[in-house]
């Protein structure tokens, strides 16, 4: 038929994929960047060890966790601000009731994931049933679990099980640090999540919700499916964010709504919905993390941290477009 | 017993009917072909028949059982695949992805195996004849055609028992043309039954073995493709009809050229040269989507042009943005079809509407006169007879044809001397259309300057002194005075050769 393309050799095959997948590539670059200079001025300075990789990786997991629930809202289209109360939620739940055994820490995890799911699943039934806006859905219940969260410890405080700490922000085997673990896994389901109807049917929601409609894609089911993986991944960032400051703050997971959102956006997906993927939104955990590390390496004043994470943000959005530009496609 | 038939169907969107009592069937094994004039109906079934739009009244059938066919998964099931004028595909979805949308081949723990998929597309598009695509590009980077081409196979792959084509061809070339014809043949040949609609005569005569003919929202006939030839069958799409409805055109005087336009190329537009006059309507006429709307959002500065030259008055000007057509020097104005998308505020108020462009000319030291501004909308309501409980009435509360005159109005008040109406007239009610039309004339004879284009072929033949009919981006054909009737504008568009009256 019309215009024959041969079948593209293994170069051309390379370039289309760096060519689609500009702003992901983008991202790990600049973590791979970040990364090199963290690890060359630690060591240069005597301040790598164990302990140093370990805290960075810490540091992250909450953020990567909730982004990758983000990742999953966004790639339909929507938006989801409700991952902060989420978390500060969980926080507030595992501080005042998880006890230093296996069995409440067992208990009390999957009761505190079972409530962010099923926070998501509202989110998803009022915006896919409710047909209401995402971003109203969940600025509303952003409001009513702080609301929720503030109730159940109205004071910073609690205690988290140091065997909890342990499990999720300890090292394996003294060097690895546990943290990395799950960061393993975590890459692994996203890999497996990528093979599945599900994840074909919320690609498909935010490329174009009338055509998906159109070829018998459950759009509904989609999108509720997604806010509900939205707040299990921030109950799970809740866990972690507990493990890893071993008490309980009712606010504490606020910072949490925004950072999640610019993690995916560094991550190269794309808010219209439809493209990127959850290990770019990952690296761009990573990277904002990152960005705090350097900033106290390189004695500038931790007060100015949030003022460098938007200023990379705005230079990372910069050369995603410039890019697409160069490489000659737009958006 | 037909395979599938639409019995007595009608459908309104917002008091227009789009289909009233409209029958239809078709057998096994049939091609069978539904043609008419833009806006006879014939889309409006194929999406009745496929579960995007549900009638309001009447009986869908299947091998002679009434069903319902309330979306699309209901038309799948039973066994109807639908190629719509609109594409379904999926923009960053790659070919195979899109190919084998929720049938994507699984592993034994149902993950999607990524090669097999592509495999699999591949062997599908082969078997269709379709060897040259690269499965694995993304969607979004091919070409319309081949885009079309994708749509129909990713249909055709589901094995429908009865296919709905909708204008399938409009974007393809003739290669691509003759592919879908043995395609249709092959189905027909292996006793699908297989319902089209086109434009192209040509393409409707050599395949069909039936034709129906639609005309205002019903049959007017249906023919074996052999008993009815292109004479006829145009004759049975344009009818003979409204040409009483129309206001006389008012004389016009000595040519003097208000707009000149060379050789424009924008978007679909491929070098187009017009010259419009003082007190002239110059109609743009042609099938849709043949580089109209191009056209006219070039001339208002809402779309980029590639080449050519403007002139006003022999004054040569750049439009590179709306503000630019609007001001005083150039004063071209633009109602657009789609007049809640592109033009008005439908939760403003009536005179907000208006006065939004000549605000600055209304108001003193950075207040608006409120005094004048009530002057100038109220004269406004009266000369164009808006239906409105006042000036402060807000648009989205007025009926379809009302906020058309609003927006017209608005374009009357920043005094441009050339308009753009740009199919003004659709969803307007009828009588509503009698007043446009009245005061399209007025205009013209007020020595305003107009382009206008309308999917009613029955409005270009009447009101237009005029017309250039648009082919693939050109003016193709221009019909002056008399020449100008319903069955020349069908036959230029068509490009169908003989009596077009000299």
């Amino acid at each position: 038929m019309s215009a024959p393309a041969a079948r593209p050799s293994a170069g051309d095959r390379f370039r289309r994929y760096a060519l689609r997948n500009a702003s992901l590539l983008l991202s790990y670059l600049v973590l791979t960047v970040m990364g090199l200079y963290y690890v060359g001025y630690a060591a240069g300075h005597g301040q790598l060890s164990v302990f140093s990789v370990t805290s960075v990786f810490n540091n992250t997991m909450p953020l990567l966790v909730a982004a990758i629930g983000q990742t999953m809202v966004v790639l339909t289209g929507g938006i989801d601000l409700s991952v902060g109360s989420i978390i500060s939620l969980s926080n507030s739940l595992a501080a005042v009731h998880m006890q230093d055994s296996a069995g409440s820490v067992l208990a009390w995890s999957g009761l505190i994931l079972l409530i962010g799911a099923a926070t998501g699943a509202a989110n998803g039934a009022l915006v896919a049933v409710g047909r209401i806006q995402p971003i109203l859905v969940t600025l509303a219940s952003l409001s009513v679990w702080a609301g929720v969260a503030l109730f159940v410890l109205p004071q910073p405080g609690g205690a988290i099980p140091p065997g909890f700490t342990a499990l999720l922000a300890g090292n394996a085997w003294q060097i690895v640090p546990a943290s990395a673990v799950v960061l393993g896994a975590l890459i692994v389901f996203w890999i497996v999540f990528r093979r599945t109807g599900l994840a074909v049917a919320l690609y498909a929601v935010g490329n174009d919700e009338r055509s998906a409609r159109a070829n018998g894609v459950p759009v509904a089911a989609a999108k509720i499916a997604a806010y509900t993986l939205s707040g299990l991944f921030a109950a799970l960032a809740g866990l972690y964010l507990s493990a890893v400051t071993t008490s309980g703050d009712a606010t504490t997971g606020a910072v949490y709504t925004l950072t999640s959102i610019a993690a995916v956006v560094l991550g190269g997906v794309s808010l219209f919905g439809g493209r990127g993927s959850a290990t770019g939104s990952m690296a761009g955990a990573f990277v904002l993390t990152l960005i705090v590390n350097i900033l106290f390496f390189a004695n500038i004043n931790p007060l100015l941290q949030e003022f460098f994470q938007g200023l990379v943000l705005i230079l990372a959005m910069a050369a995603s477009v410039l890019v697409n530009v160069v490489l000659g496609r737009t958006g | 017993m037909p395979r599938i038939e639409a019995i007595d169907v009608s459908k309104s969107f917002g008091g227009v009917h789009a289909l009233q009592g409209a029958s239809f069937e078709a057998d096994g094994g049939e091609v069978h072909a539904l043609v008419g004039e833009n806006g006879a109906g014939k889309s409006t079934l194929i999406k009745i028949l496929s579960g995007l739009l549900r009638p309001d009244g009447g009986q869908l059938r299947v091998d002679g059982q009434e069903v319902r066919i309330d979306r699309p998964a209901a038309a799948q099931r039973l066994g109807i695949g639908t190629v719509f004028q609109e594409l379904t595909l999926l923009p960053h979805m790659t070919v195979a992805e899109n190919l084998l949308l929720r049938r994507e081949p699984r592993d034994r723990f149902g993950l999607i195996r990524p090669r097999e998929l592509s495999r699999q597309a591949a062997e599908l598009l082969s078997g269709l004849g379709l060897r040259e695509f690269d499965v694995d590009s993304v969607m979004s980077g091919l070409p319309l055609a081949q885009r079309q081409l994708l749509e129909i196979a990713k249909v055709v792959s589901r094995a429908p028992r009865i296919l709905l084509f909708d204008e399938p061809t409009s974007a393809l070339a003739e290669r691509e043309v003759t592919w879908l014809m043995d395609v249709i043949r092959r189905l027909r040949d292996g006793g699908r039954t297989i319902v089209f609609t086109s434009h192209r005569w040509n393409e409707v005569h050599d395949i069909s073995d039936r034709i129906t003919i639609f005309r205002n929202g019903q049959r007017v006939g249906t023919f074996a493709a052999a008993d009815i030839d292109e004479n006829r069958a145009v004759e049975l799409m344009t009818g003979r009809h409204m040409s009483a409805v129309f206001p006389p055109l008012p004389p016009l005087g000595a040519p003097e050229a208000i707009l000149e336009v060379r050789g424009l190329a924008a978007g679909r537009v491929q070098g187009v040269d017009l010259t419009l006059h003082r007190g002239e309507i110059l109609g743009i006429g042609g099938l849709q989507g043949q580089g109209q709307r191009d056209l006219f959002l070039s001339l208002f500065g809402a779309q980029r042009l590639r080449a050519g030259t403007i002139a006003i008055q022999g004054r040569r000007v750049a439009i590179r943005h709306p503000r630019e057509a609007i001001s005083a020097g150039i004063g071209i104005a633009l109602v657009p079809e789609d007049r809640k998308v592109e033009g008005l505020f439908l939760p403003m108020s009536v005179r907000q509407n208006m006065t939004l462009p000549v605000l600055g000319a209304l108001s003193r030291l950075g207040y608006v006169d409120l005094r004048r501004e009530t002057d100038t909308v109220g004269r406004m309501i009266d000369q164009l007879a808006i239906r409105t409980t006042g000036p402060d009435q807000i648009v989205g509360a007025l009926s379809g044809g009302n906020q058309q005159k609003v927006l017209i109005g608005r374009w009357l008040v920043t005094n441009a001397r050339i308009l753009l109406l740009y199919d003004v007239t659709r969803g307007v009610d009828v009588a509503t259309k009698h007043d446009i039309y009245d005061l399209v004339t007025a205009l013209s004879a007020d020595g305003r300057a107009i382009l206008y284009y309308s999917s009613d072929t029955a409005e270009m033949a009447h009101l237009c002194h005029r017309v250039l009919v648009m082919r693939e981006g050109r003016a193709a054909t221009e019909l002056r005075g008399r020449e100008i009737t319903a069955d020349a504008l069908v036959r230029a568009s068509l490009r169908l050769g003989g009596e077009v009256p000299a």
